[in-house]
Parts: C-alpha cells; structure tokens; sequence
C-alpha cells in the first residue's frame, strides 16, 4: 500500500511548466548561474585552505559547540579528549565572534555605556543569570538552606517563595478558607507551575465535591487542573470534573481522545462503538458513527484477505502482495484498497467499493478518482473505460469524467498506459490549448493531427511533419489532410 | 560529573555556552537522553538538563531504574528543569517511584535567549497552544519576568502598549512585579522609549501566509532552528577537478545563519525575488577583488592582496553557500505547486472568494498533499473570511476526515477552539474592513525596491506589524473602530522615571521601540520591521522579542493532536 501511495505523491508534485512569478525569469536565472560560475572559477585560485576558514565539521556543528562534543565524548576515550582540548579553546574563540546587528541599533550597541568589549556576550550572561544559577549549579549547598519549612509564611509569601523555586510546605493551610487565599494568590501570581502545585494539594486534601464547587467560579486554576488531569492522563477524574461542569462536548471527545491509547483493535472498535452515544455537536456525531463503521468494515475485510492471501489461492494477492494491513487506515485510503482487490465483488459485499461508496455518502468526485487510481495500477483499461462510461436510457453511451479529462489524462499516464489508451482519453479534454499540449507530450499524434485539422492550421501542423517518424501512417495522414485543404481553399 | 542533555537543549544552550566553558566547571562526559541504560562514565554526579516535558520524564525514569545499584561508587542523580521546575513534572517522577532518587532538582531559569542583534526568543515551543487552548499563562509569567529582567538591565521603559488579553497579562504582571519589588527601581538611562506587547491571536493571518523573503523561504522550505538550518548535501558538494563525482555526501549540509555574515546580513531580509541580482551583483565584485593580484607589481602591493586573502575567502565560501542556497529554493518556488498554492493564498487576502469551497483546496485533498498544508490554507480562508460559512466548514472537515483519517477531528476542535478555524457567527465579515482600513493589500508592490512591508509577502502587509507602524505615526487613535474589531483590549500604561533620567530627545533621533509578539513570530514579520526602522523618516527603531520563532507550518503543527502514543 505505501508504495503505492508514494507513487501518486510523486505522480502529483510532479509539475509540468514552471509558473513562479519572477518578472524576468531568464534573467534571474542567468543572474545566479552566472555568480555560481564566478564562485566556481574561484575555486581554482584559491582551494586550498576551505575548510579552515569556519570552524565548523561537515555536518555543520561548530567545534566546539554543545551538541558537537556530546557526540565526541559520548564516542571518544578519555585519552583523546585530551589531545583535542587545546583545539577545542582554539575553535572556541573564533565560534564566539559576536554577529553583527541588522539594524544600526542593536541589544549591544545599546549596552555601550556599561561594557565596551563582548557587549553581546555580556548580555546573554546578563539574561541567563538572573541572580540565582551559574552553569554549574552549585549542588553541594547546605540542606537547612535548601528545603524551608520555617513555618509562618503568609499565603503571599507562600506563593512568592514557591515562584522563586523554593520548596514551601502546604501543610499548614488546613482550612477551607486558607486554602482557597492560598490558591487566589498563586492565581494572582499567575505561575502555572506554582498554581499547580496548590491544585495537587488542593485535589490531595480536599472532598471532590467541595473542590469542583471552587473551581466552578475561578476559571484560571480549572483550566490549570483540567490541563494537568489530562497530562497525567487521570481520565476518570477528568471525566467526572467535565461533567460536573456541564461541559458535555468536551467530555465526548476527551472521552474519544482514549481509543488512541488502545491498540488492540478489538478492543478498540468496542470503545468507537462506546463513544458514538457520546454527547458531540451534531456534526461530529456522524463523523463518529463513520469511523466506528469502518473500522468494523476494516477487521472483517483484513480478517478475510489475510485468510486469501495466505492460502495463495487468488492470483491478485499473489501478484500483488498487501504492503500493509489494512487496519486504522483512513476511509480514501480504504476505498482504494478496495477497489484494488475487491473491484468487482456485488454490491452487498463489505469490502465492495460500491458498498463502502453507499455507506460513508462518499461524493462521485473521489470515488472516481480513487478507482481510477487502484485501475490504472493494475492496467485494466477495461475497467477504465467501464468507469467513465455512462448510458442514457435510450442505450447510447457517453464518456464523462467528474474530474476532468485532463485528470484522466494524468493519472493514465503516470501508470504508464499505452498510446492507444491514452489518445481516447486526450481527445475527450475540452479545451483546445489544454489538449494539444497534453496530446504532444504524450505523443498522441493522431489527437495532434486531428485538431490542427479542425483548426485548419497548415502552419502547425506543417511544422508537426517532423515530429512523426519517416513513412509512417501518420505522415502519410498529415499529407493527405494538407492536400485537402489546398483543395478546399481553391475550389 | 556528566551530563545527560535534552536534545533540544543543545540547540538554545550552543547559543550561549561553549564545551570548554562547561570544562571548566568539571562536566567530563556529555550524553543525549535515551531510553535504556546510561553509557557507563567514571563520573560522580549525572545531572539531567531537560525541558519540562513529561515524555522526558519516561525516559529519565528508565535512565534511573535500569541504573545498575551494584556499581561502586554509586552515582549521584540531579535534574535541571529548563527554563521552569515543574510541579507536575515531579510529581509524575514522584508517581513512577524515583522522585527520591534525585539529590537535587533545580531550574536553570533561561528566558529570553539572544538570537541576533536585534532579536530575543523564549523558544518556549507550547507557548501559543498553551495560552489559546489551555488558559495556561506560565508561558506569560516568563515573559514578564523576562521583560523585567532587560528592564533592570536597559532601563525602565516609559510608555507600554498593547493590544490583546495576552498582552494585558503581560502588562498586568510587570506592574505587580514592580510594585513587589520595589528594589527593582534603577538608576540606567531608558534605552527603550515604547515597548508594544503583540498578542499572535490578533493577528492569525501572518503566520499562515508563505513568507517570501529569503530567509522567511528558507525557514519554509527547510525549517531553520536555533539560527542553524540542514539543507540537502547534492548541491554542496566539494567539486574538485578531476575527481568528479566521487562519493558524494549524504548527510545533510549544516549551517549556521546570522547576521554576522555579511552577504547573509544584506539579503536574508530581501523579497526572494531581489536575492538573484545581488548574488551576481557581489560576484563581479569579488571575482574583480581576485583578478587584482594580475596588477600586483610591487612588493608591497603583493603583500596587501595578501593580507586581504582570508577575507576575500570566507566572502566567497558565504557566496557559494548562498548562491546553492537560492538555487535550491528557486527550484520549488518556479514549480506549478508552489505557485498555485500562492495564487490562492493571495486571492484570500485580497478578499477574493473567500466564502466558498476552494477547487485548489479540494484538489489537495483529493491527491493526499501534506495535511498541514491544507490545514493552512483552511485556516487562510477561514481567518479571511471571518469564519467559513456553516456548509462550507462542513464541507472541508468532511473531505479532511475522510482522507486523512476521523482521529483529526481533535486536531480541528484544538483550531476551532484557538479562532483559527471557525464558522461563521452573525453572518458578518470584518476582514475587508480591517484589509481597507489598515491596507493589508498593496496591488503595486516593488520587490526589489521595496517602499512598504508588503513586500515581505510580495502584496501582502502583516497585519501585525502594521499596527506596529500604525502606532509610531500617527497613532493608535486614528484607527479605533478597526482596533476594536481585532480581539481583546488595546491599552496604554507608563511607568514614571525619577526627572533625572527623562530622555530629552534631540531633533531627527530615533525613538526605540521593543515590540514583544506573544505567541510567536515569522521571519518576515521580523524582516518588515527591519525595514521599517531602516526608513530613512521613520524615526523609528525596531527590537524584537518573543515566545517562539515560528512559521505556519511549525505553528499548526504544535496544535494539532499528537497522535502517535510516545515512542517510549
């Protein structure tokens, strides 16, 4: 399947005329081709010193830099590391060189008055270090410094302890009312890190009927706790909090978020199943009920193929191997494989594309497209034609394509149909410009020939002489037509 | 002692510190965290420097338990939260049992990281999804603290503006912190004259456009982290004569983007339309520099082109790199994709059918492009149109779930709860008064001489640094009943200065203004604010900080449902 997929991406990014809007385009090209040859014809007189001049290894790292020497000393012995050293403080200094501001004002020149030299650097010290730690922490300070628990700080000064990093026990606020000063200051303080914490003590120490009631009227610490329940993925929690809050939608689809986790399928078509009850606007209800759908489809069709192609008995799955399962798969994609291996299979049949088409309301437009694809792919013209022919009730025939001809004309193409399919399917494009340039690419001469007849262009098609081979039928043809028409024009 | 890094982290910590530097204070061994045992290493202490994430708790929580607790001597655990110790992180260490395990667990506070003159970033990755979907304004309170600390070091800034309930937040915050720590009250000469805090939800168009500026495309196309971008290997290569064609490289091509290059300096900024003649234009120049050693006669003369060597070198290595660089995204820009997909983001921000289902996004879907590329473009049209009609948002989801799969329906709830995509209420459609009155479309837009922001976009002016513009002349008042129609408050604060250190402006100096883009901003939103204080009567000059530097890609992306379970 993937391969196949791949191959309709490169089919459709690949371009047939270039567009951009460049006013001059030859000229802008020339403009680089020409600084590339000055840069090339340089080389020569000065090649030798290259890679010297940026210190920089040819995956680009400076020497030097952070995630360059992770990798040499998570490589190298201790040994080397010394002997590269003295470079390393080498490299270093020419790694630092400051980068010159854009605009004439920049973060150093404002630094002027306090720091002649290095004022860049300087600033990134500056901001880095706010006043609490240097690149190497110090890890050995004193334990009575570290942890405080002298106990009477305010709610206030809680919090702002807490901001600044410090360990604060929450113990003591043991009141309802405590509690809550507590968790409006470290709202106030607006530090996420620290309203959390209060929360985690908050949900610890309190009944959860008390705790929702809270939350309720102060929506900033809710959002906190609804955001932490679902990182640490306390679902039940989150569920009962959603719904207490009369946030029905988001119940559904945090709800639905879970079939994610679940990776056996089984178990997970009985979770779609679950959800479909689930309380989604109204739009998403149905999107919900397809996907529960067609991973039911899927498990079947899967059950049953894998059982084909096992016993190696059909010659499809025999000369065409399943690249993957296809389990999860999106319903497009499920379409294809469908209309891959089970094209003809009667309506009634899950794994029919008619049957998927009708259940999931899939529009013309893609079914076509995606049958068209898997057809082409196997070459069954047949089925190709079969797909773009409609009968009216009277019995004739007509050739219709939702997508356009011109789509046609590609998709054939790209599975490298042959002439005479392809030719069908050019002269069908409408627009005049459009199809001659596809018939000539394609070299679809008899289209070629044809329209500049119908355009009585003799100058075109004069020209066109050349393009087909020395005697053959084709030749013979625009003879024949150029003859008629000087007949044409002196009787 | 050893150090186990976030990957991540390296990226930001390489921006500020060196290996040797880390030398210096002991760090023998250096690893990346994985999953499984830790490489063994004769150290004391491993000290874990992570970002608070909880995926990387897992992995630390494997590191520690699969710790052979037989080895002597024992090795000492710490753990270094960046930027923030989180709670809940230590409470799920705490939940697996090894919370005990470390000796200490600290944070290294980094908020505002420098990434180029002119430029700070809080590379706080979650920041927008965050603030928007989570009500969760951690992100915030490190701005502010962040804002606090280039106060303390630049100088109170006088005049605070802003617009969006993001930046009221921020404003908020400053003025409780000063009031808090009255200490904080300096004696340094404002450099900064106006800080404007920019909310990203009033301005959720920008992102979503394709930057068309040469750095703006390179972020695009190949994704520029931590000023460093890997880019294919086939056209870097070393081509040396007479070898030709011998093993070519196959990892990719790093490099490291700055203004610190000159060429780099001069173009980054550039419509990408106006890089080509300036490559060729500096190729004369240097090839003319080299043909000057023909004329060297003297000594003297010879020794100066000399001296003059390792300068003319590096301009020519910049140049090759620059030059492959360009043909490179030249290649996808001139490709019929490309330029449809820009045909019809154009056409929905000049105000073109924006209220129906779009063929080319259709299209999309029908040949599986990338999902976010078309969750792009929905969201372009939406945002355009002031939400899509009822139908035509039923219509997208519906073709969206069916091709790319039904779980996506959590990833469009997370864009409909962030505003980004929406159904239309009330039946009104601002944008095309917003577009008129702050002329967000300039039909006559000069690229390689540019006379207005638009062309960062090539016509399109961001909304964003309109309102910056705006705002320095002739002033936020002019434009009320638009301001009104965007989202959230627009407010004025000012923090008085002692008299001593009121700048006195002297005639035609520049005032300075540090615009704070809350949420994340693109590269050429940078860009047209660089052109905006380069004007020669602007009278304005811009400093540019904020949360993350994104682009409509990296943006989407970080709101979209995980959907895979986590490797570990």
């Amino acid at each position: 399947m993937s391969r196949v997929r791949a191959d309709e991406e490169e089919y459709w990014h690949s371009s047939k005329f270039r567009a951009f809007t460049f006013d001059d385009e030859d000229d802008e090209l020339s403009q680089l081709k020409e600084s590339k040859r000055a840069v090339n014809s340089l080389r020569d007189i000065v090649d030798d010193e290259d890679d010297d001049l940026e210190r920089v290894s040819w995956s680009g790292e400076p020497v030097g830099s952070i995630s360059w020497s992770i990798k040499e000393t998570a490589s190298g012995s201790t040994s080397s590391l010394d002997g590269r050293d003295s470079s390393l403080q080498k490299g270093s200094s020419s790694y630092a060189a400051l980068p010159k501001p854009a605009s004439s004002y920049s973060l150093s020149s404002l630094f002027k008055g306090r720091n002649k030299l290095s004022s860049f650097q300087s600033l990134s010290d500056a901001l880095t270090d706010t006043g609490v730690k240097n690149y190497a922490p110090e890890l050995r300070r004193p334990k009575a410094e570290y942890k405080d628990y002298s106990s009477d700080w305010s709610p206030k000064d809680t919090v702002r302890r807490m901001q600044r990093g410090k360990v604060c026990s929450l113990e003591r606020f043991r009141s309802l009312q405590d509690k809550l000063v507590l968790l409006d200051e470290a709202v106030a303080g607006h530090d996420g890190n620290v309203i959390t914490a209060v929360l985690i003590f908050l949900k610890r120490t309190l009944r959860r009927e008390i705790l929702f009631r809270e939350l309720e009227v102060r929506q900033v610490a809710l959002c906190h706790l609804i955001h932490f329940l679902r990182e640490m993925g306390e679902q039940k929690f989150l569920l009962d909090l959603l719904r207490f809050l009369d946030r029905t939608e988001e119940v559904a689809l945090s709800q639905y978020r879970e079939h994610l986790n679940i990776q056996d399928v089984e178990k997970r078509r009985e979770f779609l199943k679950g959800c479909i009850g689930l309380p989604f606007s109204a739009e998403d209800t149905s999107h919900i009920q397809d996907h529960y759908t067609l991973l039911e489809r899927q498990i079947i069709i899967e059950a049953n193929d894998r059982q084909l192609e096992m016993a190696g008995q059909s010659e499809l799955f025999r000369k065409y191997p399943r690249k993957a399962s296809i389990l999860n798969m999106p319903l497009v994609t499920t379409l294809f494989y469908s209309c891959f291996y089970h094209y003809t299979e009667a309506e009634g049949m899950f794994s029919s594309p008619t049957n998927l088409k009708k259940t999931f309301k899939i529009p013309d437009k893609q079914y076509v497209l995606t049958a068209l694809a898997a057809r082409a792919k196997l070459r069954a013209w047949g089925d190709v034609d079969a797909l773009l022919t409609t009968k009216n009730w009277l019995g004739y025939t007509k050739k219709k394509a939702p997508i356009g001809f011109h789509r046609v004309v590609e998709i054939l193409q790209r599975n490298n149909a042959p002439v005479q399919v392809l030719q069908e399917y050019v002269r069908l494009v409408e627009d005049v410009e459009t199809r001659l340039n596809l018939a000539t690419k394609y070299k679809c001469h008899d289209v070629v020939i044809e329209t500049y007849r119908d355009l009585k262009d003799r100058i075109q098609l004069t020209a066109y002489k050349c393009k087909v081979e020395r005697g053959s039928a084709e030749e013979e043809k625009i003879n024949s037509i150029l003859s008629n028409m000087v007949r044409n024009t002196y009787s | 002692q050893a150090i186990v890094w976030d990957e991540y982290l390296t990226g930001p910590f390489g921006l500020i510190a060196q290996y040797s530097l880390l030398k210096e204070h002991e760090v023998e061994k250096m690893f990346t965290l994985k999953p499984g045992r830790l490489p063994p290493a004769d150290v004391k202490n491993i000290i874990f420097f992570v970002r608070p994430k909880l995926e990387l708790m897992d992995i630390i929580t494997d590191n520690v338990l699969r710790e052979d607790r037989g080895r002597s001597p024992q090795r000492d655990f710490h753990i270094l939260f960046v930027p923030r110790r989180s709670l809940l992180c230590e409470q799920w260490l705490k939940e697996q049992g090894v919370l005990g395990s470390f000796i200490h667990r600290e944070q290294y506070s980094l908020d505002l990281i420098p990434f180029d003159g002119d430029l700070l970033s809080m590379e706080s990755e979650g920041a927008f999804k965050e603030c928007y979907l989570e009500s969760d304004q951690t992100s915030l309170y490190h701005a502010a603290k962040g804002l606090m600390t280039l106060q303390a070091l630049y100088g109170t800034i006088p005049q605070i503006f802003g617009k969006g309930d993001c930046a009221r937040h921020v404003a908020n915050m400053m003025i409780r912190m000063k009031r808090e720590f009255p200490g904080s009250q300096n004696s340094i000469f404002p450099v900064f004259d106006t800080l404007l805090l920019l909310d990203r939800n009033v301005d959720l168009l920008t992102p979503l456009a394709t930057q068309l500026t040469y750095e703006g495309l390179i972020d695009e196309i190949y994704g520029i982290q931590n000023t460093y971008v890997k880019l294919p290997p086939e056209k870097f290569a070393p081509k040396k004569q007479g070898e030709g064609g011998k093993d070519l490289p196959t990892e990719p091509k790093k490099l490291q983007l700055n203004s610190a290059e000159e060429l780099y300096a001069e173009i980054r900024d550039k419509n990408f339309n106006a890089v080509g003649s300036v490559l060729s234009k500096k190729a004369k120049i240097i090839s003319a520099a080299f043909e000057e050693r023909h004329h060297a006669k003297t000594v003297g003369e010879i020794k100066q082109f000399v001296s003059q060597l390792p300068h003319m070198q590096a301009a020519r290595s910049s140049l090759a790199n620059h030059t492959s660089i360009a043909e490179l995204i030249k290649d996808i820009t001139t490709s019929e994709d490309f330029f449809d997909n820009l045909t019809v983001e154009q056409e929905f921000m000049s105000g073109i059918d924006t209220d129906k289902v779009n063929n080319y996004i259709e299209d999309c879907i029908a040949q599986k492009h990338p999902l976010i590329k078309i969750l792009r473009l929905v969201c372009l049209q939406s945002v355009c149109n002031s939400g899509l009609k009822q139908k035509v948002l039923d219509h997208y989801k519906r073709e969206i779930l069916q091709t790319y799969g039904y779980e996506h329906i959590l990833t469009l709830n997370n864009l409909e709860k962030a505003g980004l995509l929406k159904p239309q209420t009330g039946g009104r459609n601002n944008y095309p008064t917003i577009r008129k009155t702050l002329r967000l479309w300039m039909d006559d837009v000069n690229e390689q001489n540019p006379n207005d922001i638009s062309y960062v976009y090539s016509g399109y002016a961001p909304l964003s640094v309109r309102l910056a513009q705006l705002l320095a002349r002739p002033g936020w008042r002019s434009i009320e009943e638009v301001l009104k129609m965007l989202p959230g408050p627009h407010f004025e604060e000012r923090q008085q200065l002692p008299t001593g250190l009121q700048k006195k402006r002297q005639h035609g100096e520049n005032r300075v203004t540090l615009v704070f883009f809350l949420g994340g901003v693109t590269y050429a939103e940078i860009a047209a604010l660089r052109f905006l204080s380069q004007m020669e009567d602007g009278g304005t000059e811009y400093i540019i900080a904020t949360t993350k530097l994104i682009n409509g890609t990296t943006w989407i992306k970080s709101l979209m449902e995980k959907l895979e379970p986590a490797p570990f």
